[in-house]
């Protein structure tokens, strides 16, 4: 027998793969593509304490093997998140990885505290936000600010506490022991990189925002990387992800440090590929006579 | 919806740049209405994004699409032979107006340049609902590639830029120079067109439908990438953002703030 059963901050997944915040909706929009019940967790789209309405287009642009987004978090609020989306998910036989983004450390207790007597498996707390009280810059730069964050969510929270990293950092290994001394129970990264692209034919920009954050292929190096540097740094579960587009590029953030792994960008290209991602690990696993899908966790070190 | 790969069974150009795309996907043809659109994929895997392109045509089996070389992935899909294969997903997006709700009606149809070929689906349904339609197509120049398909229908009127056929001018131009009578508007094209004609209804109190464009990473409704700002609060996030690929592309000219 294989086993792909991971347990990742004390939930039990049946297989390591879950969706990245903000390229999957609430998973209602890849149903006619995806079993959503052969995905160890869905991870939800960024959810605020009221409706944030998000930058302006254009919000997407394509660079090679990658994108650049400024969505702006663009979400309808906890409120009809909980009317419409949990109950949704709550369907399937998955877990459920909620994000929660928030400008201050009181928008983010917001979230968190309507969350808690909720169906809500997991949280993930987005810190690249803007934080408006430190002029917009965001909270995950800091590792000061990342630990109180953490500290101040985890009084709170009735699930465990998932803080997602942003690699626009010197050093993610400061921030990833910034947020296990914050105790946090689990850090997924990463989120994407900070980029811009600019139209030579218009001379002007290709986003409205301007800058945007990059995702995709692209930054698969670079997430190893991360991974690899945090799961060194600190003992908390990491959840990876970053341009994962088949079943090897999983397997490696896994091999690098990851318990899971989120693929984000790739259902843009491929909206069953999640499928295929769990199904390439499963034969992975066979090929290379492997039992049980936590031997491959840090493997490599 | 669904995600497939179709078997290209033609692709040539029919005019400069300009190419007509016959795809086997039954799967998504059967199910296609007038102003939907498909997601192509460049097999070049450093362009990860669909291709959305409007649908032309349909039948039970085929699907026909009207591209222009844009860019270097619209370049790739112009190089397919037949027999070759293509990476598709849809029939995506709401469409225009149900067609037997405008028997009898006075429908005009606007088509602005690369526009027009989602107008051609929208004519013929329209004309076998029992509408009568009017064609009002923007060209460049004397190159009006589809304009002879819609004499099926009804009513075909040609602005081009360059004067060479019909009126010198824009769509608008054009049918102005008749009564500029109609119970219908229905429209794709530039944004200047676009907006004009929501101006243009707006104030001869003509329901107007738009099918607009924007740039798009899922286009399935999922990422929130390819908004357009409303008048109203939009369907999923209440903030007057709503999604061109899945409340769209086709939204009333009154909904929308542009
Ligand atoms: C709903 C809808 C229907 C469309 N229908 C048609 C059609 O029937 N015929 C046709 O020729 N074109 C149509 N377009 C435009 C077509 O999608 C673009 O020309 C095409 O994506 C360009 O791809 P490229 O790789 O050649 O260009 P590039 O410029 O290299 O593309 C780079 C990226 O930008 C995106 N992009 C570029 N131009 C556009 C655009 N105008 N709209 C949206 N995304 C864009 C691409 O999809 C890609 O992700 C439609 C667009 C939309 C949104
Ligand atoms: C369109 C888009 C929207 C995103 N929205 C969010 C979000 O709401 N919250 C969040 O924490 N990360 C968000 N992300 C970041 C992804 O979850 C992920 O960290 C990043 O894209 C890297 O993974 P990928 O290369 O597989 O896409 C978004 C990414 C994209 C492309
Ligand atoms: S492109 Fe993703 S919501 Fe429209």
């Amino acid at each position: 027998m294989m086993n792909t059963e991971v347990t990742f901050c004390g939930v039990t997944m049946k297989n390591p793969v879950t969706t990245a915040s903000g390229t999957f909706g609430s998973g209602m929009e890849y149903t006619e593509f995806c079993d959503l019940n052969a995905l160890g967790a869905v991870t939800t789209k960024g959810v605020a304490h009221v409706p944030w309405p998000g930058n302006d287009a254009p919000r997407v642009a394509e660079t090679p093997s990658g994108m650049l987004n400024a969505i702006g978090l663009q979400n309808p609020g906890i409120d009809v998140f909980l009317e419409r989306d949990l109950p949704f998910l709550q369907q399937f036989d998955t877990k459920i990885i909620v994000n929660v983004c928030g400008h201050t450390e009181e928008e983010y207790l917001a979230v968190v505290e309507r969350l808690a007597d909720t169906t809500a498996d997991l949280l993930e707390i987005n810190i690249s936000c803007p934080n408006v009280k430190a002029g917009g810059i965001s909270f995950g730069t800091d590792p000061k600010e990342v630990e109180r964050i953490t500290s101040a969510i985890k009084k709170k929270a009735a699930q465990p506490v998932v803080m997602k990293l942003s690699p626009n950092v010197t050093s993610i290994a400061e921030i990833a022991r910034a947020a296990e001394s914050g105790g946090a129970d689990g850090i997924s990264l990463i989120n994407t990189i900070t980029g811009m692209k600019i139209d030579v034919e218009k001379r002007k920009f290709a986003l409205a925002n301007r800058t945007g954050g990059l995702s995709g292929p692209a930054i698969h190096p670079v997430a190893v990387r991360m991974v690899y540097e945090a799961a060194q740094a600190v003992g908390i579960p990491i959840l990876g992800m970053g341009g994962v587009l088949t079943a090897r590029d999983a397997i490696e953030l896994i091999l690098a440090g990851a318990t899971m792994v989120a693929v984000g960008t790739a259902n843009f290209h491929h909206p069953e590929v999640t499928m295929n991602i769990i199904a390439g690990i499963r034969s992975y696993m066979e090929h290379h006579g492997i039992r049980d899908v936590k031997e491959l966790i840090g493997a490599v070190s | 919806m669904t995600e497939t790969v179709g078997e290209i069974l033609y692709n040539q150009e029919i005019s400069a740049q300009i190419f007509e795309l016959k795809i086997k996907v039954p799967d998504i043809a059967s199910g296609a209405r007038p102003g939907q659109f498909v997601s192509l994929y460049p097999e070049d895997k450093s362009r990860l994004l669909p291709r959305p392109i409007s649908i032309c045509d349909a039948n039970d089996k085929t699907l026909r699409l009207v591209y222009r070389v844009a860019g270097l992935g619209t370049r790739e899909f112009s190089g397919k032979k037949e027999g070759d294969s293509i990476r598709i997903v849809g029939p995506l997006g709401n469409g225009f107006p149900e067609a037997a709700d405008h028997a009898g009606q006075k429908v005009v149809l606007f088509g602005g340049g690369i526009g027009i070929p989602p107008m051609r689906f929208a004519g013929e349904a329209y004309a076998a609902a029992g509408a009568q339609v009017t064609a009002v197509l923007g060209y460049r120049d004397r190159e009006t590639f589809l304009s002879e398909e819609f004499t099926r229908f009804g009513e075909v009127m040609i602005a081009t830029e360059d004067g060479s056929v019909g009126t010198k001018g824009n769509v608008l131009d054009a049918f102005r120079e008749t009564q500029g009578e109609a119970d219908l508007i229905c429209a794709c094209g530039p944004l200047p067109m676009l907006r004009a004609l929501q101006q243009f209804s707006r104030e001869k109190g003509i329901p107007c439908f738009l099918s607009l464009e924007e740039k798009m990473a899922c286009a399935l409704g999922a990422c929130l990438g390819c908004v357009v700002k409303t008048v109203k609060e939009d369907a999923h996030s209440h903030v007057k953002n709503a999604r061109v690929c899945k409340d769209g592309p086709v939204f009333s000219a009154e909904d929308i703030e542009f």
